[in-house]
């Protein structure tokens, strides 16, 4: 995809997006709250899984870390200000994806994925267990925050939700966006995939492999955090549900939905997968079934889902442009 | 004295169940390498099959002792299904693991509403009762003659596969196929026969624990999605591919199991977890495996 054509394309699903609280309810406009959080959780993921080729089955936790810590912040501490919780998750997600991901970064393959998974059920376990800290099964309370410090006190959950909210999550994904288009373009991106592709040869030509890959690790887990608070404020809960490993399952899922070799491919399985699971939802209670069954048709027939579909492309060429 | 015998025993139970599981995750993953996240479906599917297979039996005048047998024939004829799973998956036998990973965890989430379809959202549980065995009565603590058994089942399922993979034939083929797969084809073995015969093989171990454990806890759907990841504990521990290795991580995970249980419940799967984590750091080949390269 020429880069040219990849702006143009951005700006029209920005500007689509930007329409959607006047045209539709504002229950899909507060549904696409959580398709924000989405996107911008698997920018992240799709760094470490797509341009990194490193699988991992717990990411979820750092959504986990993301929605707990707004809580903190929020419910704990009583500071009302949003923006205090993303630097604040953003900065905490760092701090605890470096020493995990230091450890993890040393396997590739199923070995990666089954460590992050480990680390991803042993923070589960502990939001789950130790009640009298986390609030056990039942989670954490996150009440309203405000905004760019503005109260917005005339709006009610839901306008406030399908208003005010949208466009500011609306724009933390275009500046996530951004920063992700500028990380995978730089060399640093570009090291990335030499050893997606062939680890042995770029650590010849001197890349630092376990480096690389770590902090491509904390990254994603920054981008993870950010989607956890949006996706926290959104429910108004932190529960142990985010962090189990089927909910890192689906963060797979949407990821393979839109497509891993495609820089906006995540952004297109986050939506997919969000109007669809409400849509299916709403129509059969065994939405599961039907999700599983797209899943294994995407996995056997259209391995670089829908944004290979649209260009039916060669993918490595696609993901070096 | 009596209280650590009865936590010890239930570990051993524990143990016998993971075993199974295990095995059958080892044995797929070591001649086929895919790592089947839907074991946990298979176990489910036995579980709730083998409730309405006994409690039908029963209808038609099983008598209350069968039960035992009647559940390990359950899980066996549940074995069909594996040949056709193993079919789907032949699609992705030459593509990357994630994408291996990726279909079986399809099939965990369709096999999770094929079982809310055919057996509802509630909690089943056999209405037959396990306690027909009797109870072995020490001094001062009781243990059903059924947990004996079904560990007794194990330890003979563990020993049959041992005999079946180092002494028979076929075993060998097995072994040569899991370790070089093309010389193997070249040797002129029917891979692919090979193949459905692993997955069915894996596929009924998981079906057989499900069914052995369910007179004693009741059948759930959370059941599948918690038991992939003490599974997945158990091979890491043990070593992935390799059975001696499913048999101690079974040990493991089931005695840490319920020693955290009577010593500080809120450790109970965050110790495990931690061994996980530990092992896969110091020696990421687990207790039996290969080392890595």
């Amino acid at each position: 995809m020429s880069s040219r054509a990849a702006v143009l394309l951005a700006i029209f699903g920005v500007l689509a997006l930007a329409v959607v609280p006047w045209l539709a309810p504002p229950f899909y406009a507060s549904l696409l709250i959580s398709f924000f959080a989405y996107a911008i959780a698997l920018l992240g993921f799709n760094l470490l899984f797509g341009y990194g080729g490193l699988l991992s089955f717990g990411h979820a936790m750092f959504l986990g870390f993301g929605a707990y810590g707004t809580a903190i912040v929020s419910g704990v501490l009583g500071i009302k200000s949003f923006e205090v919780a993303l630097i604040a998750v953003v900065i905490g997600a760092a701090i605890a994806a470096a020493p995990i991901g230091w450890l993890c970064v040393r396997y590739t393959g199923i070995f990666f994925g089954m460590l992050t998974l480990a680390f991803g059920m042993l923070f589960h376990s502990f939001l789950f267990k130790f009640y009298y800290v986390t609030g056990g099964d039942s989670g954490m309370r996150i009440p309203r925050m405000n905004i760019l410090g503005l109260e917005l006190a005339q709006y009610n959950k839901i306008s406030f939700l399908a208003g005010p909210f949208y466009y500011y999550c609306l724009a933390l994904l275009v500046i996530a966006g951004l920063i992700m288009w500028r990380i995978v373009h730089s060399p640093f991106g570009l090291h990335l995939r030499a050893l997606r592709d062939n680890p042995r040869k770029a650590e010849y030509l001197g890349v630092r492999v376990r480096e690389f890959r770590l902090v491509a690790f904390v990254i994603s887990s920054v981008f993870a955090a950010a989607g956890g608070a949006i996706l926290g404020l959104r429910i108004g809960l932190a529960d142990p549900e985010l962090v189990y490993w089927t909910h890192s399952g689906q963060l797979v899922f949407m990821t393979v939905l839109g497509g891993f070799t495609n820089f906006f491919g995540p952004i297109l399985g986050a939506l997919a997968f969000t109007l669809l699971q409400d849509q299916l939802q709403s129509l059969t209670q065994y939405w599961r079934f039907v999700l599983g069954a797209i899943l294994a048709l995407l996995v056997i027939g259209f391995p670089t889902g829908i944004a290979g579909l649209i260009r039916n492309y060669n993918w490595r060429r696609v993901a070096a442009t | 004295m009596s209280a650590f015998a009865n936590i010890l025993l239930g570990g051993v139970f524990h143990a016998a169940v993971l075993f199974l599981v295990a095995a059958g995750l080892q044995l797929v993953f070591g001649v086929q390498k895919i790592l089947n996240l839907a074991c946990g479906s298979f176990y489910a599917l036995g579980a709730y099959f083998g409730i309405t297979f006994t409690s039908f039996a029963a209808k038609y005048g099983m008598p209350v002792w069968m039960l035992l047998p009647a559940l390990v024939f359950a899980g066996v004829i549940l074995g069909a299904i594996g040949p056709v799973i193993e079919r789907l998956l032949r699609t992705v036998y030459d593509r990357d693991e994630s994408f291996q990973l990726l279909l079986t965890f399809s099939l965990l989430l369709m096999f999770q509403d094929i079982l809310r379809f055919i057996w509802g959202a509630n909690p089943r549980s056999i209405d037959l009762n396990y306690l027909v065995y009797g109870k072995v009565v020490f001094s001062d603590f009781s243990v059903p003659v059924y947990n004996l058994l079904v560990i007794a089942a194990a330890i003979i399922i563990a020993a049959g596969l041992g005999l079946f993979l180092q002494r028979t034939n076929y075993g060998r083929v097995l072994r040569a196929t899991a370790e070089n797969r093309s010389m193997a084809e070249a040797l002129g073995v029917d891979v692919r026969g090979v193949y459905a015969t692993v997955f069915t093989v894996g596929t009924m171990l998981g079906t057989v624990a499900g069914a052995l454990v369910v007179p004693t806890a009741a059948a759930s759907l959370d059941i599948a999605v918690e038991l992939v990841v003490e599974a997945f504990a158990v091979v890491v521990i043990g070593g992935l591919g390799s059975m001696p290795g499913a048999l101690a991580g079974a040990v493991v995970v089931g005695l840490i199991h319920a020693l955290s249980i009577a010593i500080y419940p809120e450790l109970e799967l965050l110790a495990t977890y931690l061994i996980v984590i530990g092992v896969l750091l110091l020696r990421p080949a687990g207790l039996f495996g290969r080392p890595v390269t």
